[in-house]
């Protein structure tokens, strides 16, 4: 069924149409003005073409960055949709204790950011924070101020713990609208809990896990404020995420059309890697 | 009042939903559109409700070009297959939603529901949730909010299709009364002959798209002017056979013949099709005129008071059903009689041979 | 194939039921044969999809017994009572073809290859399924899903019953009849116990050969579907089944004799009650116009095709007829006739005359 062709409705849309417009769009273009110029910050310009991305693209240090990101966002891709599943099966459908796990499992996505990032800190720190505490006291040496193997370690299990409850809840809403009769037909057949798992659940909650996936994708190749308070990139440079080298870049040395120029790049490769995800689920779904 | 839709039609990325449909409906009647699944009446309704734009033609309601308007302007309601009820609200405020948002007077709004919930039989329930009422109830409270707006258009879309058996024969029998005396066109949407029979009105026999006939109820099921509105008409499905004509004999094969009615010798020698209604195909004679047919029984179905056979005949499915219990067991061959006075004849582009 | 015992069987959805009305079952004392076709018919709450999944074992009754062949299966779980059910949405495996389906509960419970694939070839061509073995079975229709989900029952040899529960629901009206006459065929062929729960009494008449019609968690009459037809032994079976249902007129009951606005009724049975609560119970088909009868005023005449209903008022009781198309149809006042032998006395809702009542 198609809805009513309503003109007037262009009228509403306008306001946030001029508010995206001067907050996103015309920013953007200042981006893109930056990448193909050079100026020494005066006001005086000269035209670069693609030479800035040129030099980004073949910069180690950006191929660098680049790595670590795509190793951070796999790991936790690996982590948290399997572990959302897995606790999403485990909650229950029904009764009373269903809302008191569903608020449980909304708690850690109401932390702002950096809040996340500050608690994580304290928490690991080798010798006052309850987890470093506890990991040194049991004889594993940790330190992840100093350490790249432990900082990566800290940084990955604070993304686990603040992001898996999104899986969850996304899962169990997939979950909880497979109507009874599916699983009472299962029973009647025979099927094991891995069978019910295989040809039931997963297949009815493939929508869901597209959506999680995507989002999760996105958003940890965008992460900034959780590794920033964490570990601030460090130690020295292993943990240094696309993003946070892009603001080093950028602020920190004003290399404002280097900077540019990495962030279209850094904005191209999400689009790019989402879209190929999105049309493999897609096609999946199709077939 | 009268909607009148002209050449409409509905075209949706290439397909055709609805063919060019030239209807003139009147207030006063009971209008149904009744065809199978997929024929086309829900597209059609949502047309006539403003819901959807017709892809071509035009639809004018009590004299004027509604077309365009946007369904909000135009005075109509609808009542669904599912009982659609606004569930966080009181029965009584279901039912007086619409005069709400026309800002009608308080006072005036209670007289109103109250009267609307007598006539449907619910004003014990006015306080309580529709998630507390069973579900020919929760329809009642859908029509009555239908009904209070008083619109000039009242559409509903197989209402009773979700409702147990025995409850969809009390509402039927209610219908009819409530919603005639209104000077609003009504059009009612259905699956099932007997239920458009029952209300008695015009029909809309649908096909795949097409209004294949358009008439008073009695004339279009006595008279269908083609197969394909004869067909629409038949529950079970009606049976049918290429006839041949020669000289003044209708021939199927050489066992099964029968001399061609005054009625019909004028027409030309050649191929025919034949279609008898199921309860005029009996499974014992029961008069001297009735054309013998040999069969196979696939199945008999026998309710308490009724007998519904399948059988293959004629390289054909045929059903026959009558009253009384016939039992007979499956792959038995047997003989059917077909009442060859009350049947129909179609030509090679199916319409219908007028005696 | 077992025969199926139900003994002294209740049951409540509520931990602490206290009266009447938090019983969805009451007390039930039933016994089917094997193999036979039964179906369970009632009005929307009446407890026959609660009876239909004690029978399954999704719900374990709050008390009595459950008997498959005098064995006791009350705490059975549903696969250990090995019984099938098909449901009202049609349940199917999206990510298996057909032939997977099919297969499924027999490669669940560990059947050789072999023997899997002989059995569903047998079951796909009972349910005409053969041409779509290889499809995904995501893509059928309703009706093919449905088949499927029989399938999926019939292709275990050690079912003792399928049971349906309003399997028709979700299929197109003009291809349910399909659906129903295929189901009678396949009983008749493979003759297993086959439980069918609906509220369209056409499926459950045409399908049964006994009807067990329920009412407010209550049996309240078991026989074959003539017997319900012509013989209702409470009001709530003569209005239930039958379109349209029986009439059901109060009267006075004088000598043991019904009357009827002052006129004497013949009557199939007796009673010996004295005024209050008696009704008589006539069906639509057995009521005649005559010359000399009960008088009554035609008011209204619908054409259903095969038959007209004509609605007649009598002292203000409604009174509907049946009659065959072109029958003549009086225009205002008439009289009309009961046949005797199916004109019966109901008090209190019961035949008057069975044992027990009055």
């Amino acid at each position: 069924m198609n809805k009513t062709v309503n003109q007037k409705a262009w009228f509403l849309v306008l306001p946030v149409l001029a508010l995206v417009a001067f907050n996103a769009i015309i920013p953007l273009m200042t981006v893109v003005n930056y990448s193909v110029q050079e100026t020494f910050g005066d006001n005086t310009f000269f035209w670069a073409g693609v030479l800035w991305f040129e030099e980004i693209l073949r910069s180690e240090r950006f191929h660098a960055s680049l790595g670590r990101q795509l190793f951070f966002t796999f790991s936790i891709l690996a982590i948290e949709i399997p572990l959302g599943v897995i606790i999403a099966l485990a909650m229950p459908r029904k009764g009373i204790w269903v809302s008191v796990c569903l608020v449980l499992m909304a708690m850690p996505l109401l932390i702002p950011w950096n809040v996340v990032g500050a608690m994580w800190n304290i928490f690991a720190l080798p010798d006052i924070g309850l987890l470093g505490k506890m990991l040194n006291g049991m004889g594993i040496d940790y330190n992840f101020t100093r350490q790249p193997v432990a900082a990566w370690a800290t940084l990955i299990a604070m993304d686990v713990w603040h992001w898996t409850s999104l899986v969850v809840l996304l899962a169990y809403a997939g979950l909880v609208s497979i109507p009874d009769a599916y699983y009472q037909a299962a029973k009647i057949d025979g099927a094991s809990s891995w069978a019910i798992f295989r040809y039931i659940q997963l297949p009815k909650m493939k929508r869901v896990l597209t959506i999680a996936i995507l989002l999760r994708f996105m958003d940890s190749f965008n992460i900034y404020t959780e590794p920033f308070v964490l570990t601030g990139g460090g130690p020295g440079n292993s943990t240094t995420l696309l993003s946070i080298d892009l603001v080093k870049l950028a602020l920190g040395q004003f290399d404002l059309g280097p900077a540019a120029a990495m962030s279209l790049i850094y904005f191209l490769v999400i689009l790019l890697l989402s879209w190929v995800f999105y049309t493999l689920m897609m096609r999946n779904e199709e077939q | 009042m009268s909607l009148e839709l002209k050449q409409v039609t509905k075209i949706v990325d290439g397909e055709t939903y609805i063919y060019p449909t030239n209807l003139h409906l009147e207030a006063g009647t009971f209008n149904i559109l009744l065809g199978t699944t997929l024929s086309g009446k829900t597209t059609l309704m949502q047309l006539m409700a403003g819901l959807d734009k017709p892809s071509s033609g035009e639809i004018w309601f009590d004299g004027a070009n509604v077309t365009n308007m946007a369904v909000q302007k135009r005075n109509v309601s609808m009542v669904y297959q599912q009982f659609i009820n606004y569930p966080n609200m009181s029965v009584f405020d279901n039912i007086a939603s619409p005069l709400r948002v026309a800002k009608m007077q308080h006072g005036e709004i209670e007289k109103r529901v109250g009267d609307i919930a007598e006539i449907l039989q619910i004003s014990q329930m006015l306080d309580r949730r529709p998630s507390e009422l069973s579900g020919g109830q929760q329809q009642r409270v859908a029509m009555a909010r239908a009904l209070v707006k008083d619109s000039q258009l009242i559409l509903f879309d197989e209402p009773l299709a979700n409702l147990d058996f025995k409850l969809r024969e009390e509402l039927r029998d209610e219908l009819p009364r409530i919603f005639s005396e209104r000077n609003s066109v009504v059009v009612y949407a259905t699956t099932e002959p007997s239920e458009a029979l029952l209300f008695g009105g015009k029909t809309a026999a649908m096909y795949e798209g097409t209004v294949a006939q358009f008439g008073d109820t009695g004339e279009v099921y006595r008279q269908p002017r083609n197969l394909k509105s004869a067909q629409v008409f038949s529950e079970p499905p009606l049976n049918t056979a290429v006839v041949h004509k020669s000289e003044n004999v209708f021939k199927i094969n050489d066992d099964v013949s029968w001399p061609v009615a005054k009625a019909y010798e004028h027409i030309s020698d050649g191929e025919y099709t034949v279609g008898i209604r199921p309860h005029h195909v009996y499974p014992h004679r029961m008069n001297d005129e009735h054309i013998a047919i040999e069969g196979v029984v696939q199945v008999a179905e026998l309710s308490g008071s009724e007998s519904m056979i399948h059988f293959t005949t004629l390289g054909n499915s045929w059903v026959s059903l009558s009253h009384g219990v016939h039992a007979f067991a499956a792959q038995e061959k047997t003989t059917l009689y077909a009442d060859v006075a009350n049947c129909f004849y179609f030509d090679t582009d199916n319409k219908l041979i007028t005696a | 194939m077992a025969k199926i015992t139900l003994s002294n069987l209740r049951h409540s959805y509520l931990q602490n039921p206290k009266d009447d009305a938090d019983w969805a079952l009451k007390k039930l004392d039933l016994e089917w044969d094997d193999g036979g076709a039964y179906a369970l018919l009632g009005p929307s709450g009446c407890g026959k999809t609660t009876l239909l999944n004690l029978i399954s074992g999704l719900l374990t009754a709050s008390h009595g017994q459950i008997l498959f062949d005098d064995q006791d299966v009350s705490l059975l779980p549903p696969d250990k009572r090995h019984i099938a059910q098909v449901f009202q949405f049609p349940v199917v495996y999206d990510t298996m073809t057909v032939y997977d389906n099919l297969a499924f509960p027999l490669r669940n419970r560990g059947i050789d290859e072999g023997t899997v694939d002989r059995r569903v070839r047998e079951v796909a061509d009972m349910t005409d399924l053969t041409s779509m073995l290889t499809r995904r079975a995501s893509k059928l229709t309703a009706d093919g899903k449905q088949k499927i989900s029989l399938g999926r029952g019939m292709v275990r040899t050690d079912v003792n019953a399928i049971l349906f529960d309003e399997p028709l629901t979700v299929i197109d009206p003009h291809l349910k009849f399909q659906l129903r006459s295929k189901l009678k065929e396949l009983h008749d062929r493979v003759n297993r116990t086959m439980i069918y729960v609906t509220h369209d009494q056409t499926e459950a008449l045409t399908f049964a050969d006994k009807v067990v019609v329920m009412n407010m968690g209550e049996v309240v009459q078991i026989g074959t579907p003539v017997d319900l037809f012509e013989r209702p032994q409470h009001t709530f079976v003569g209005h239930f089944i039958g379109s349209p249902g029986m009439n059901v007129i109060p009267c006075e009951i004088h000598d043991g004799q019904a009357h009827l606005s002052g006129q004497r009724l013949e009557t199939v049975n007796k009673s010996s009650a004295s005024t209050t609560g008696a009704e008589i119970g006539i069906r639509p088909e057995f009521i005649s116009f005559s010359d000399h009868g009960l008088p009554v005023k035609v008011v209204k005449v619908s054409d259903s095709g095969r038959f007209n209903i004509v609605e007649a008022n009598c002292d203000g009781y409604k009174i509907k007829l049946l009659l065959e198309e072109g029958a003549p149809i009086p225009s205002e006042d008439a009289k009309i006739k009961f046949d005797p032998s199916s004109t019966r006395i109901y008090v209190d809702g019961w035949l008057s005359g069975l044992e027990g009542t009055v």
